[in-house]
């Protein structure tokens, strides 16, 4: 006997959201972005050129506002290779080994995100300012810290250290630890193990955590305001900068360098979604 | 090469996992690590490995003391039950990975690595995936790789963790008797864990049973069938009925006709094939019915139970396809017992 069954394999939507509902739901949130990132972005950019491409310019070049791009080039310059290696190690430590203490770690790496900029900030001041716990110590022996760039740079390390541990740990966790057992079992030493097997299958989201480090390094601005003393064309930041020159009404060039940290921005938003992309292509 | 263990102990905070540990594995075995999960048969295999360490005791290899060495310095090649294939990696980078990572001194050239690798994937009749990565792969054809790549660096024991425990079954049936015949052709020295008594005596030119991390028997697998030195044993080998002699039990082996008068042990142990049935020819003959059957392939199983019986009680006897299509039993039958042999245990 044969009998022929036919079968359709098209979902029944029996649960679905009436159509005013997925539409109004859907425009409340275009319409939250537009209105509060694409107009101010719009905002800045225009503000920024209202003068014409000559003033944007003259904006840009004069020695405060290149004297601040400078610094905070160079603080993340220090702080995310810093950061990296530092998030690289606490997330070996956590997914890999075993110790007393390790949840408590786990809680601390996130204590930045959970306390104020200011307060960070000013936990620096505390410890190295004039009145601070060392302060005596290093005025005897010259060193300046707060007010001064190593101040700005401590400052944005504490800031920024979370999110490269953050982005490996979850990433390692699920990666376990049995292929680097077998690289070892074949003879590799730990740091051939570590170049040719756990860097591989890190890359993406080693990167994705550098890429939020530097965004926020090159951003922070409340930790930095603390300790940094806004000494123009000396310790100014590009936040700093631009807190400055808008508050002495020079819009122009408050504008112009918002407009290279708005550029920073989507340039980060890019490359976050190409590395989640490649990342999810990784999974598969 | 052989392998000897002396008074391995390891803890996990206030668990025991091993205690006392003493083995000797001659070179050339294939040995099975048998145990229940947890026995801490894994570890056991991991501390020879290297990858743990023990927290006393000594591992020797070939008469040397390597309890000290890191593991990529042993010379062992581990095969992980999830495979553990570098995913990001082709399988013949894979299997060409501890030939790379050697010192320089000792590194081959590219030609012979690949003379090398090719050599060992047509072992593993598996030439043909060489250029596709882990991912693509069925769970069969990985741990064939994982084990061409354990293979690559001449290892001088081969460890296994549960290689066959996430396949499924055909798969695992087809792998067993390959890993067999393999070892048979290379004859390494190698130990492989598993919780599948039949597994382990279907591969293995040596079982050493584990239980609560610590060794119960060891033995060739027809030793250890034919004579368990205790009841952990014989219940975990094979299928066993239990009887216990000061209980209601002993009219069992009364009926069976075993000499109650004086017992070896509390507990006689009896294999399924070990109860030969005839049929009663009367229903006063004897109290004991079928009460059901069950095809295997090859054997019938039988389940017996007491009429008039307090206890659900069931007995298990097995016997050929053939025999019982010869004695002509229908369920509810009245039939006799004889029980061959019995292993006794207190």
């Amino acid at each position: 006997m044969h009998i022929a069954t036919t079968q359709t394999f098209t979902a029944q939507p029996t649960f679905r959201d009436p159509r005013w509902l997925r539409v109004s739901l859907i425009l409340i949130a275009v319409s939250f972005i537009v209105l509060f990132l694409c107009v101010p972005l719009i905002l800045v950019l225009s503000e920024a050129f209202s003068k014409g491409w000559q003033a944007y310019w003259s904006a840009l070049s004069e020695p405060d506002t290149v004297s601040a791009i400078k610094l905070t080039l160079i603080t993340a310059l220090v702080t995310v290779p810093l950061n990296t290696l530092f998030g690289l190690c606490a997330a070996w430590a956590i997914t890999r080994f075993e110790f007393k203490g390790k949840s408590l770690l786990t809680t601390l790496i996130d204590l930045p995100f959970s306390v104020s900029p200011v307060i960070s900030g000013l936990i620096f001041v505390l410890m190295f300012g004039a009145q601070g716990w060392f302060g005596e110590w290093l005025s005897a022996h010259d060193i300046k810290i707060i007010f001064a760039v190593p101040g700005i740079i401590l400052a944005t390390l504490f800031i920024t250290f979370p999110f490269v541990a953050r982005e490996l740990i979850p990433l390692m966790q699920e990666m376990g630890s049995e292929e680097e057992e077998a690289a070892l079992s074949l003879g590799a030493s730990s740091w051939t193990t570590f170049f040719k097997i756990t860097l591989p299958n890190i890359k993406w989201g080693l990167l994705y955590g550098v890429l939020l480090c530097n965004a926020r390094a090159m951003g922070e601005f409340g930790a930095v305001s603390v300790v940094s003393g806004h000494i123009r064309g000396l310790t100014n930041t590009l936040p700093l900068h631009i807190e400055v020159s808008y508050n002495e009404y020079d819009f122009v060039a408050s504008f112009a360098s918002a407009s290279i940290l708005a550029g920073l921005a989507i340039v980060t938003l890019i490359l976050k979604s190409v590395l989640e992309w490649k990342q999810s292509q990784n999974r598969v | 090469m052989s392998i000897l263990l002396s008074n391995i102990n390891k803890k996990f905070g206030q668990f025991s996992a091993l205690q006392n540990i003493n083995l000797e594995i001659p070179e050339g075995e294939l040995v099975a690590l048998l145990g229940p999960s947890g026995c801490g048969k894994t570890t056991l295999l991991r501390i020879i490995a290297g990858l743990e360490g023990a927290d006393g005791g000594e591992v020797c290899l070939n008469g040397k003391d390597i309890t000290a060495q890191h593991v990529s310095n042993r010379g062992i090649g581990f095969v992980f039950q999830h495979y553990a294939l570098f995913r990001h990696m082709t399988v013949f980078d894979n299997v060409a990975f501890g030939l790379r990572v050697k010192p320089k001194k000792h590194r081959p050239d590219e030609a012979t690595i690949a003379k090398k690798v090719h050599a060992l994937l047509e072992l593993v009749q598996l030439d043909w995936l060489h250029d596709r990565f882990p991912d693509q792969l069925s769970g069969g054809q990985r741990q064939r790789i994982a084990l061409a790549r354990a293979l690559a660096v001449e290892p001088s024991v081969l460890l296994l963790d549960e290689p066959f425990g996430a396949l499924d079954a055909s798969v695992r049936k087809d792998l067993r008797l390959w890993l067999r015949h393999l070892h048979q052709e290379l004859h390494v020295t190698s130990i492989f864990v598993t919780h599948d008594q039949e597994e382990a005596m279907e591969v293995a030119s040596q079982v050493v049973v584990l239980n609560k991390g610590r060794i119960e028997q060891q033995g060739i697998p027809s030793e250890i069938y034919d004579h368990p030195v205790n009841a952990f044993v014989s219940k975990f080998i094979g299928q066993t009925n239990v009887f216990h002699v000061e209980k209601e039990d002993s009219q069992w082996l009364e009926h069976a006709g075993i000499v109650l008068d004086d017992p070896q042990g509390l507990i006689a142990h009896v294999r399924p094939h070990d109860i030969q049935i005839e049929k009663a020819q009367s229903a006063e003959q004897s109290p004991i019915i079928l009460k059901d059957w069950q095809h295997l392939g090859a054997t019938i199983r039988l389940e017996l139970s007491k009429i008039q019986s307090q206890s659900n009680a069931i007995v298990y006897a097995q016997m050929p396809n053939e025999q019982f299509k010869n004695l002509n039993l229908s369920k509810g039958d009245h039939v006799l017992l004889q029980i061959k042999q019995a292993h006794w245990f207190n």
